[in-house]
């Protein structure tokens, strides 16, 4: 490993530093005027590319010339700035005041319904761009070519910031911005005209998530994946950096771009891993990264199931549902059951994730990971140890309880949306672990010959099987929501200082209650991998944990059984529209962004209001 | 229009005009389950399913098979393993199909051998490559049309004994074909170009490439063979900046697929001329059969054809003449009907070969070369799978069946 060859790299991780600050410099921007977390960010990013991959060329055949090549990367950056202004007016502008979990869902209803109308507009195929016309030939460094783009993007970066920095300091748009991330409300009661300035921060934050997109078409194709690769990325930069913070945002680019490029001589096949353990770091160490200021704790964010009267027909309410779903093999066939198995196991995972959200106020992004460590430690005790279900399944449950416990204890220590960050990274570096540990996990590969014992391996046996489980275990954990645990666990969510001082230890309580949640999630992952006999590291992705956000907000997160009717609700329809259109994507994030607009209670929450305006 | 589409024409015509309307409303269709990545690999799939929807129309327009009509029930497979052999379950058990043909990938592929011997149910996977489909994850319900890594990497090993290069560099997708096709690098070459040994190897996951890195890397080890195995964006991505950072120049580079029209297209006009490659040069083809084919298949979707569309189009073909001779769409007649049987394919006569359901469909191997706007093949032959197949030994060694 020569000289030159260090510094080639050095000039690779640079230039990759430099576009990943571009992106996220929009994100840190974005959230620190207006508080939210914009899951969209990395899909306007997707739109830049593949709008730049598309209009370039066509630019380029009326005149050759750097000059069009330039203007029409501006042009598209312009294009996804005005996009960005639409997203504020039609969706953001009206859930500034909500609670965080719904600002993260709804933004994330905007990356399905971009994805699906990105391959509908622009096609499925990935499109490369043209080369930048008279930056095609390669520069010589120390011995070595080196593509001239890359030193063009090198550039960028500090130029980017320093536009940015201009903006900020010296103009009367930049000292509100500054104003509003210091203090939202005091802005607002100097009579700033805050629509305006909202308005205009989102058409900045997208136009820059857009530069940094049409950027990248002469070395990465525009493809559909690219919009969640690059959020998780962002999200890394800013929260390490400090969210809302530019400088910090160039810092931790700088960091990530470097170990990138030399993490991939040192760890070459965990360069995934490596990004999401800086963050996980910095954020033990910082719980507010490098540049960024403590949130204010405040109980009114939280969201979560209320006490309530108990009915004194619940036990025979829950004896009538266990007793239909049992009898349901003497109509249903084997399709059915499948649908009904996968409902059960949606179910218990979805009633897992109440636990954090409802009871305890833990907004984790990241349940995919438990649900995916069960469905791993079943599948992997198969390949490995080949144990038959009975012993597997209890391996992924230990598997998934003890990663809980370990995540658990970083994530307790932080609050609001760093915590929602956090469990994001914990999940995507399961998933990195998973889909690049190819040795043991099998990649992308995953796993396959995961099929159950065979007195459960017929589709009623396995139905009865899951049925049991999910009921017991759901039971197990309405007890614990309704014992003096889960009441401190809401006396802390409801009210973290309250809870302190009348002597609850609330670190303490919420980590057992992280395992509890996990371990519930990773016997669902295990069963769910029986019932499908493969896993594969999609189980721990981004879109597994939406799933399960979804189906809790579908059926309403202030009630208990809201999650298990979320579940069958959603996947029922799952079933019946997706054979049937290739838009489902779309659908399902038209669907939480109108939940999330008018129906915020979601459907059991909405019965229960509606029948108590009744009585 | 010429006189044999002509005809062609008047035929379907004339089939639909005196279709027996009391035969058909006798006898409910054969349906069939087809899935496929069709948004994730929508270059490859979608001129795959242009091809079995022609044959499908072709074959239902003479009447079907067995006096019934063909229906093919096609979904998404998603690419990923576990979608796959969920919609597999979906289409097994609600639309109650014969079997079930298609997929991509090939750790997707393996997957639904899987399932089909889980399930009892055949399964013709038509593309998915891996090795690991007719050996090691072989099993009686599975058959696979393509000739499989062992076959291809083969006819590519025996191009580079010329050449002379002996420090090779392998570049691949890190998943199950990338894996398998290395591996049989590995060995293939070592058995037959004496002295050669393997200097670099690179495996960037599927679709994640970091192509600047990726250059550098293998750069550094100072190959005079490469071998590739990338294709789609990878492919494109790391020729570009191979072509920067002049990594191909003066070595050697050998390369499954790249000749496919598929993946050779979005190259443009950086095509890397002279790599040796297995493809389909479908614009030189001569023979009258598979040129007649190729010109109803522009003709009908005002497009050039690609190998998909031609493997979508045998694999449907060759699923009809089983189905006739089967006599049934039970799986076991099936499976008879398939083992060792000869079909007569527009690219010639093609053998299912019993011992590990592999058919001896073969590749055509030549140079890419630059024509026009487009990259095409030079110098090339087609080369029948027979002579390439794994011996029996080899089979019966890591067959489990």
């Amino acid at each position: 490993m020569d000289l030159s060859f260090l510094a080639i790299q050095a000039l690779n991780g640079l230039s990759s530093a430099s576009s990943l600050f571009i992106t996220a410099c929009g994100l840190t921007l974005v959230f620190g005027v207006t508080r939210i977390v914009n899951f969209a960010h990395g899909s306007l990013y997707m739109i830049g590319a593949y709008t730049a991959a598309t209009l370039v060329p066509r630019l380029l055949e009326l005149s050759f010339g750097p000059a069009t090549f330039w203007a029409g990367i501006l042009a598209s950056a312009i294009i996804v700035g005005l996009i960005g202004v639409l997203i504020e007016v039609l969706l953001l502008r009206r859930i500034y005041g909500a609670p965080e979990l719904f600002q993260l869902l709804a933004t994330f209803g905007v990356v399905l319904v971009v994805q699906d109308l990105t391959i509908l507009i622009f096609g499925p195929e990935d499109i490369l761009g043209p080369r930048a016309p008279g930056l095609r030939a390669p520069v010589e460094i120390l011995g070595r070519r080196f593509p001239s783009y890359e030193l063009v993007l090198i550039a960028a970066g500090p130029i980017v910031l320093a536009l940015v920095w201009l903006l900020l300091r010296k103009t009367r748009f930049g000292v509100l911005v500054r104003a509003a991330t210091q203090d939202r409300e005091m802005i607002a009661a100097l009579g700033v005209n805050q629509a305006l300035l909202f308005t205009g921060t989102l058409f900045l934050g997208a136009f820059l998530a857009g530069l940094g997109g049409a950027l990248q078409i002469p070395r990465v194709s525009a493809n559909a994946g690219m919009d969640l690769s690059i959020i998780a990325e962002a999200f890394v930069v800013t929260v390490v950096g400090g969210m809302g913070s530019v400088p910090g945002a160039f810092l931790a680019a700088l960091i990530i771009g470097e170990l990138q490029a030399f993490g991939i001589l040192i760890f070459p096949k965990s360069t995934l891993v490596v990004v999401f353990l800086l963050m996980a770091v910095v954020l033990a160490v910082r719980p507010y990264g490098f540049f960024g200021r403590p949130e204010v704790i405040g109980g009114t964010h939280a969201v979560g199931i209320s006490s309530q009267k108990h009915s004194p027909f619940a036990p025979l309410t829950i004896l009538a549902v266990v007793g239909t779903l049992a009898s349901l093999p003497l109509i249903g066939d084997a399709y059915v059951l499948k649908v009904a198995t996968e409902i059960l196991i949606f179910a218990l995972f979805a009633f897992s994730l109440q636990l954090l959200i409802g009871v305890s106020g833990v907004v984790s992004f990241g349940h995919a990971a438990f649900f995916g460590l069960g469905a791993y430690g079943a599948a992997l005790a198969v390949k490995w140890f080949a144990l038959p279900m009975e012993a597997a399944l209890p391996a992924g449950l230990f598997l998934a309880a003890v990663g809980a416990l370990i995540i658990g204890a970083f994530v307790v220590r932080l609050s609001g949306i760093y915590l929602a960050m956090m469990t994001l990274a914990a999940a995507q570096i399961i998933f990195a672990v998973a889909f690049q540990w190819v040795d043991v996990t099998g990649g992308d590969n995953g796993i396959v010959g995961v099929w159950p014992s065979a007195w459960a391996s017929r589709q009623v046996s396995y139905y009865l099987f899951t049925l049991a489980v999910t009921a017991v275990t759901v039971l197990l954990l309405m007890r614990i929501i309704n014992a003096p645990f889960g009441y401190s666990l809401r006396a802390a969510r409801d009210s973290e200082a309250r809870a302190e001082a009348i002597g609850l230890k609330i670190r303490q309580h919420r980590w057992l209650a992280f395992t509890i949640s996990g371990a519930a999630a990773g016997l669902a992952g295990g069963i769910y991998a029986f019932s499908r006999g493969s896993v594969d590291p999609t189980l721990l992705g981004i879109p597994t944990s939406v799933d399960a956000l979804t189906m809790l907000l579908i059926g309403g997160i202030q009630t208990v059984t809201g999650p298990l009717v979320g579940a069958g609700v959603l996947h029922v329809l799952r079933d019946q529209i997706m054979p049937l259109t290739s838009l489902w994507r779309l659908l399902l994030g038209l669907s939480i962004i109108a939940i999330v607009l008018i129906f915020p209670r979601g459907l059991v929450g909405t019965v229960r209001t509606w029948r108590e305006e009744q009585a | 229009m010429t006189k044999a589409s002509m005809t062609r024409w008047l035929a379907l015509g004339l089939a639909l005009a005196f279709a027996s309307p009391s035969a058909e409303a006798q006898q409910a269709p054969i349906k069939l389950g087809e899935l496929n990545s069709y948004a994730r690999w929508a270059a490859f799939t979608v001129p795959y399913r242009n091809g079995w929807q022609m044959a499908l129309e072709e074959i239902n327009a003479k009447g079907g098979v067995l006096g019934r009509k063909i229906e093919i029930v096609s979904r998404d497979d998603g690419a990923t393993t576990g979608d796959a052999t969920r919609v597999a379950d979906e289409l097994v058990n609600r639309e109650g199909v014969s079997l079930l043909f298609g997929s991509f990938q090939s750790n997707v592929g393996v997957a639904m051998a899987d399932y089909a011997n889980q399930k009892k149910i055949l399964y013709i996977a038509a593309e998915p490559l891996t090795d690991a489909v007719t050996m090691a994850q072989g099993n009686r319900y599975t058959f696979r049309i393509r000739p499989s890594n062992f076959m291809q990497v083969g006819m590519l090993v025996d191009q580079a004994k010329a050449s002379g290069a002996k420090r090779w560099a392998i570049v691949a997708p890190n998943y199950e074909y990338g894996q398998s096709a290395a591996e049989v690098f590995k060995r293939l070459i070592k058995e037959r170009v004496p002295g050669a040994e393997i200097v670099a190897e690179q495996y960037p996951a599927l679709g994640k490439i970091e192509a600047g890195a990726t250059v550098s890397a293998l750069e550094q080890a100072k190959p005079d063979g490469i071998f590739n195995v990338l294709f789609g964006p990878d492919l494109t991505q790391f020729v570009r900046e191979g072509n920067t950072r002049g990594l191909f120049e003066g070595a050697t580079v050998l390369s499954l697929l790249t000749g496919e029209p598929e993946w050779l297209l979005p190259l443009k006009d950086e095509v890397p001329e002279g790599w040796t490659v297995t493809g389909y040069p479908w614009d030189e083809i001569t023979d009258p059969k598979h040129k007649a084919f190729i010109d109803s298949y522009r003709a009908k979707f005002n497009d050039t054809p690609r190998l998909g569309s031609l493997l979508g189009y045998m694999v449907l073909h060759m699923i009809r003449d089983t189905i006739e001779r089967a006599g049934s769409v039970e799986t076991d007649a099936l499976i008879k009907a398939l083992e060792d049987a000869k079909f007569d394919s527009v690219i010639g006569p093609v053998t299912m070969r019993g011992l590990d359901n592999q058919s001896t469909m073969g590749a055509w191997v030549g140079k890419l070369v630059l024509k026009g706007p487009n990259g095409g093949m030079k110098d090339w032959t087609y080369k029948d799978g027979t002579s390439f197949m794994p011996t029996e030994a080899e089979v019966k060694a890591v067959r489990k069946d």
